[in-house]
């Protein structure tokens, strides 16, 4: 469970996050929206402790996460953009990340399978393509079995049919009992598997729950739409 | 942090960086020692060297290897790492990889000429030595700046500043107050000036070993204690693990503050 | 003339020197046997040699001088003097030599002494082999190893002269040849020259004493392949020259001196094939000092190889080896084709500031001897040595 208490954080004069509250329940598909520069990364950032906010708490299962790292044992982690050390090979990255993690049981065996990666296993990262760095970065993501799943932007640079297996492969960690926290830019992605939606603006939780709520509120048929209408209303 | 290091050394052995390093200062020995056939010259002119290019090289490599490996480093934050042991770990392994390149690229040459069975061994160690000090005390300075500047350019235009300054400006300024207050005893002033200036001390270091016969010649009681007995060595080597410290302590204070 | 020879011991019908000397014919041979003989102010009156057998010991007890020679063709041999009076007033010796001629003094070890060997207007001797160990602590209460005064033609050799005051002083002596001593570890000077004049010395080793080698009011001295080293410290050098004319350096060695040679007021001597090897300042010339040449030197690793106190030189460089030149040879005749340059201008920097020492080869230093070696303003702009050897000097 993730329990967010009136957390803000400025950058230099730049005040990002104005106080959110919010609490996650274990288990679920929930996507974080939101327009460019709401906040949703630095919320995720703030949640893995790469952000440190000026103030508000961040509980993970009832401990804060101040000042503390090894809670990360516990979450899976799919950063936006993929960059590598080049001068490793793909095998060696996930043995390090492996090395990284206190439990060694990893399934990375049957990902690699799952997305083809066996030909690139001994090239050096430098030389991937972007689609391809993302397949790796889903790989080190997806291969640890941690309870709490943090993915941003997932899709970027992948092919349909790796589209296809990331969905397969969400659902089956959301039928594990896990939760996963989701930001894209795809709607039609984010309607297809999102069981509940948090909707951020300016720094600010600006609405939160299924998306047949979304659609009632708004008073919109279809999901894009019911974004759209929330974001011209508040510009208005 | 062992284990970042580990990676952190290896990605950076493998770079071609580390390659172009080691191979200049690969030739620079066989040039210096072969093609002139002596050893203490040899030895004179990479003193020059170390105290000059070692500091550029580790500050300049230090930003570009923080710059460049932004990314990565998030991919670690996110990882059950401690934060210090991230940076601490990069910065090692930077500074490590640095100094291997120095010593074995220097030192290879110096042993196939008969190091070994020459005099300036002592001599020769002491610049290998100082090197890395170098080495490590301006990687870390580098890995200060960049984590205090988020734009590259900065970073990289207050890091060459770094060096010019204290490889040059910094004794310009230094020689000037010396001239200019002649008239007053300045013998602990100009010692504690060298010490404030890890560029300076490590000559200093060098110099106890190469030129003692000239530093002997100053009257100053302070000097003499210094010059004249192991109490100068000491406290330089001190001093250059103090340097090598302080901008360690800043990494890490900087790292846990710092957002990503 | 009958010989003959008297043995001393103390079981002997003679048991002390003193009895024996006076006993002694002139030309009678004394054997001092092995022992410890407590005696000091021993007169020697007429021709004797004396001779020590394993190593007898003269005790003085510190109550005096222990060895008086007044008389020509005495020799000292084989004996050890320990424990000679100090005294402020009178320069107590182990063995002194007065206004005699022919004498020889040989193979003694002279140790806890005040003067060691002592020679006053005394010509045509010989001083060889004697080992002489002192212990001083301070100039004014310390004497010297081998002193000479008014002295004519002495041959001083193969002695070896450690922790006196000066280790061989020469005071209006002509003619005097010194050579393969080793003098070290001594308070003020190796080898001290005073108003000496056509005196040589050569292949002698002075080593970490005060100041190494003094000469100075003299004239016509030859220095020849002496070793000069590590004489470390602030009015420190291997060689000081003062007011001294005529003369010769060839063939020495200059190793890690604080100054090589120190010059002040010396004028028409010859440098030739000597090693500077790093020396804080291999020559430093001080005042007026004219018409010296410096010609097949080795400078090697000096911190600095010459510094002068004034923009005027009259002295003459050539074909020197300087390890510190930096020029190229294109047509491959061994001799640089740029002149080498030198005296720096941190040198001068350094004669006016001293402790600017601690900037030395440092990059900032560097750039300004670079600038000043383009177009010199403060050190003498025709001091330098227009053809630089590429290669170190092999002297033979």
């Amino acid at each position: 469970m993730i329990e967010i208490n009136n957390l803000h954080k400025k950058f230099g004069k730049n005040e990002v996050l104005k106080g959110i509250d919010l609490t996650i329940n274990n288990g679920g598909i929930f996507a974080v929206l939101g327009p460019n520069g709401s906040g949703k990364t630095t919320l995720i950032k703030s949640i893995l402790g790469m952000v440190v906010p000026n103030s508000g708490t961040i509980k993970l299962n009832g401990n804060s996460i101040k000042k503390s790292w090894e809670y990360r044992n516990d979450i899976d982690y799919l950063p936006q953009i993929a960059n590598f050390p080049g001068n490793l090979t793909v095998k060696e990255l996930i043995k390090m990340i492996k090395d990284l993690r206190s439990s060694k049981v990893a399934d990375d065996v049957r990902l690699i399978e799952l997305f083809k990666l066996q030909p690139f296993l001994d090239k050096k990262l430098s030389n991937l393509s972007g689609g391809t760095k993302q397949k790796v970065n889903l790989v080190l993501t997806f291969m640890f079995d941690s309870p709490l799943v943090i993915l941003d932007e997932p899709t970027t640079g992948l092919d349909p049919i790796s589209h296809i297996r990331l969905k397969e492969l969400i659902t089956a960690e959301k039928e594990k009992g896990k939760t996963i926290l989701i930001t894209s830019h795809i709607m039609s992605f984010v309607e297809e598997i999102a069981d509940e939606i948090v909707f951020l603006l300016e720094g600010k939780i600006y609405f939160r729950g299924s998306i047949p709520e979304l659609k009632t509120k708004t008073e919109q048929p279809d999901f894009e739409h019911a974004i759209a209408s929330m974001l011209s209303s508040s510009y208005a | 942090m062992l284990k970042i290091l580990k990676y952190s050394f290896f990605d950076l052995m493998r770079s071609r960086w580390s390659y172009v390093y080691f191979l200049f200062y690969l030739l620079l020995g066989v040039v210096l020692l072969f093609l002139n056939n002596d050893l203490s010259k040899a030895v004179i002119t990479l003193m020059n060297v170390i105290i000059v290019l070692v500091p550029l090289i580790g500050t300049i490599f230090g930003v570009m290897y923080y710059y460049n490996s932004k990314e990565f480093t998030e991919l670690l934050l996110a990882q059950p790492v401690k934060r210090s042991s991230i940076f601490l770990g990069q910065y090692l392994g930077v500074a490590l990889s640095l100094s291997m390149s120095l010593i074995i690229g220097l030192g290879l040459p110096f042993v196939f000429y008969g190091i070994f069975n020459s005099g300036a061994i002592w001599d020769f160690s002491l610049l290998l030595v100082t090197g890395a000090f170098l080495t490590l005390i301006f990687t870390a300075l580098a890995f200060v700046i960049a984590l205090a500047n988020e734009n590259k350019i900065k970073g990289f235009g207050y890091a060459i500043l770094l060096w010019l300054f204290m490889a040059v400006i910094y004794d310009g300024i230094f020689l000037m107050s010396l001239v200019y207050f002649e008239e007053y005893p300045l013998d602990t002033f100009s010692l504690v000036a060298t010490m404030l200036n890890p560029v300076d001390l490590s000559r200093v270091l060098i110099l106890l070993k190469l030129d003692i016969s000239a530093l002997l010649g100053y009257t100053g009681a302070v000097f003499q204690k210094f010059f004249g007995t192991s109490f100068g060595f000491i406290l330089s080597t001190l001093l250059l693990v103090i340097w090598v410290a302080v901008p360690t302590f800043f990494i890490q204070h900087m790292a846990k503050r710092k957002d990503f | 003339m009958a010989q003959t020879t008297i043995e001393v011991c103390s079981s002997c019908e003679t048991s002390t020197v003193t009895q024996a000397v006076e006993k002694a014919q002139p030309f009678d041979t004394i054997l001092i046997k092995k022992g410890t003989y407590k005696e000091y102010n021993i007169g020697i009156t007429k021709p004797l040699t004396i001779i020590g057998e394993n190593n007898p010991v003269i005790d003085g007890e510190n109550k005096g001088e222990i060895i008086t020679i007044q008389s020509d063709s005495v020799t000292i041999q084989g004996l050890t003097v320990v424990n000679v009076g100090t005294s402020y007033t009178t320069d107590y010796a182990a063995i002194r030599v007065v206004k005699s001629e022919n004498f020889l003094i040989k193979n003694n070890t002279l140790e806890r002494l005040f003067f060691g060997i002592y020679l006053e207007k005394s010509n045509n001797g010989k001083v060889l082999n004697n080992s002489i160990q002192g212990d001083a602590v301070n100039e004014y209460n310390s004497g010297n190893g081998i002193q000479l005064w008014y002295c004519n033609k002495v041959e001083v050799a193969n002695n070896e002269i450690r922790n006196v005051r000066d280790g061989i002083y020469l005071e209006f002596s002509d003619q005097i040849e010194i050579t393969h001593n080793k003098s070290t570890n001594n308070l003020r000077y190796g080898l001290h020259f005073m108003f000496s004049n056509n005196d040589t010395y050569t292949n002698n080793l002075f080593e970490n004493n005060g100041a190494g080698v003094a000469v100075m009011f003299s004239k016509f001295i030859k220095m020849y392949d002496n070793v000069f080293k590590k004489n470390w410290g602030t009015a420190s050098f291997g060689l000081l020259l003062k007011e001294i004319n005529d003369s010769e350096i060839k063939g020495n060695i200059f190793e890690e001196n604080t100054v090589g040679i120190n010059i002040e007021g010396s004028n028409r001597i010859e440098y030739s094939h000597n090693d500077f090897k790093s020396n804080g300042w291999a020559v430093k010339v001080r005042g007026a000092c004219y018409a010296n040449t410096f010609t097949k030197n080795n400078f090697l690793y000096n911190s600095f190889d010459i510094s002068y106190n004034s923009n005027i030189n009259d002295n003459v460089f050539d074909k020197n080896y300087w390890s510190n030149y930096t020029g190229y040879d294109l047509n491959k005749n061994g001799i640089g084709d740029v002149p080498y340059r030198p005296v720096k201008l941190f040198s001068y920097i350094v004669n006016r500031t001293p402790e600017t020492i601690i900037l030395l080869r440092s990059l900032f230093i560097d750039i300004i001897d670079f600038s000043e070696k383009v177009s010199p303003v403060f050190t003498p702009d025709n001091l330098m040595d227009n053809n630089p050897l590429l290669k170190p000097i092999e002297h033979d």
